[in-house]
């Protein structure tokens, strides 16, 4: 659920919708958001499932520490969605076990 | 790889990143904050409460407003800072500088094409690290279902980002995380189960405590979590009482119908550069567990390299700042030791500290900190 109206902070920005595409939904996202944030307000909960039991995980510290909501965006597995912000027409979708991206060859 | 010199790298742009920072720029120095966050002010940017203290700390101000104006302080006074930038390696190669290598857009080039990520590396002669904290978590059956999550998450998402995480909540923890967590969530507008802790009394201000009660929301103390419910994903919790040898009272367990769990039991220090930079460490459960040893001017047992704020020990944020300022100003003081408006200084910050440190919350940490330095010194001498 969004926070349109609160006691102390600002009315929400009017900012940009965009929209991205979870495991084929598509849900709209507020620019300059993180995917985590656009799913939890879509009530999409399930970031990933684990490689070796297939526990579900989501989101858990929110800042980028733990790997709990990684997913794979625009066919990258392993991305914290957490601190990664939307774009429009990203896909995103739940991972299964893991897969890791190769930094030494950045 | 490209390089960068700058007189001092800070990680982290939290208050006592920031602080060490202005120190730092004012007296001339190239001070280059590098962050992995995309936004400057560490924690403090989803803290929407007014923070307590005298007016000189800050005192009355919210968190959120103090980010800003740190940030804004650092700026104008010619700090240098990368965000969306990752310090994964720090090594002394050479015997007076030492680099510090650092991911950079590892976040924003997964949703920006023009963002690409790359490798570099700062040389520099001094490192601070105020890394901050990360959140300690509680293991119990299902804690790891999504919808179980940190405090800090929760309120990243409610207060940053605006979406609440949920609608029925139980936040087990009752300090002044786990109960200004409760005050906000009712702020923003959602449903309060109760608040629960282990121990026989509330953990956390009474005055935080008494506004949640006020409220309406329970607090349960000699109670804790036993399970969390759900196949996917959190369809409820279960609680129960703990007798006097903080054994579960199997009669009293009961449901609780929420759909998130908050863990609002401490923070630890965040110190794995710290550890990478060869620093010893001491244990010190009162400032939230492993702590690098350092001295009275936050110089940790690596030469030239600095540790200020939650990563020297959880504290408060005006505590933060100040460790950051006292780093900041003891680099400036080795640069210029004939400096005796820095010396002054330094002793004004060092005595503010110990003074904020007199409350009776504060007097275990307090001593803690003796002990830290005193280790310190035991440990540079050998």
């Amino acid at each position: 659920m969004r926070i349109v109206s609160h006691p102390v902070l600002q009315e929400i920005e009017d900012v940009k919708w965009v929209e991205i595409t979870v495991d084929g939904r598509k849900i709209r996202a507020r620019e300059g958001e993180s995917i985590a944030a656009a799913m939890l307000a879509a009530n999409i909960r399930i970031a990933r499932y684990t490689s070796v039991r297939s526990e579900p995980r989501g989101l858990f510290c929110g800042i980028g520490q733990c790997s709990d909501c990684m997913m794979i965006v625009n066919g990258v597995p392993n991305v914290k969605t957490c601190v990664t912000l939307v774009a429009d027409g990203m896909v995103v979708q739940t991972q299964y076990g893991t897969e890791g991206p190769d930094y030494e060859n950045v | 790889m490209r390089t960068y010199d700058a007189d001092v790298c800070i990680v982290g742009s939290g208050p006592a990143g920031l602080g060490a920072a202005i120190e730092l720029a004012k007296h001339g120095l190239h001070a280059l904050v590098v962050d992995s966050n995309l936004s400057a002010g560490g924690q403090l940017i989803k803290q929407t409460h007014k923070f307590f203290g005298p007016t000189a700390h800050r005192g009355g101000v919210r968190g959120m407003v103090i980010a800003d104006e740190l940030y804004a302080e650092a700026l104008d006074s010619g700090v240098e800072v990368w965000l969306d930038s990752e310090v994964y390696s720090v090594s002394s190669e050479m015997q007076e500088r030492m680099s510090i290598e650092v991911l950079r857009n590892a976040r924003r080039s997964n949703s920006c094409d023009t963002l690409p990520i790359f490798r570099c590396a700062i040389k520099a002669k001094y490192l601070v690290i105020a890394s901050g904290a990360s959140e300690k978590p509680l293991m119990f059956p299902g804690w790891t279902l999504p919808g179980v999550m940190g405090a800090g998450a929760v309120q990243t998402v409610m207060n940053v980002e605006r979406v609440l995480p949920g609608e029925r909540f139980l936040i087990v923890g009752s300090g002044n995380v786990g109960l200004i967590l409760a005050y906000q969530l009712l702020q923003a507008g959602a449903k309060i189960s109760c608040v629960i802790d282990s121990a026989p009394t509330i953990g956390g201000y009474a005055v935080h405590a008494g506004k949640v009660q006020r409220a309406g929301v329970p607090l349960i103390t000699r109670c804790t979590i036993v399970k969390a419910l759900g196949d996917n994903q959190v369809k409820g919790g279960q609680i129960a009482r703990l007798d006097e040898n903080c054994q579960i009272i199997e009669s009293s367990v009961e449901t609780v119908d929420v759909d998130t769990i908050c863990i609002a039991v401490g923070l630890k220090p965040y110190a794995r550069l710290a550890s990478l930079a060869g620093c010893k460490f001491g244990y010190f459960p009162q400032l939230g567990g492993w702590v690098p040893l350092h001295n009275d001017r936050m110089m940790t047992t690596v030469e030239n390299v600095y540790v200020a704020g939650d990563v020297a020990g959880v504290e408060e944020a005006a505590i933060a700042e100040d460790e950051g300022r006292l780093a900041g100003l003891d680099i400036v003081l080795k640069l210029r030791p004939d400096d005796v408006c820095v010396r002054s200084r330094i002793h004004e910050v060092q005595a503010r500290l110990w003074e904020s440190r007199r409350g009776p919350f504060s007097s275990d940490k307090h001593q803690a900190k003796k002990e830290i330095i005193g280790h310190w010194h035991g440990n540079v001498a050998t």
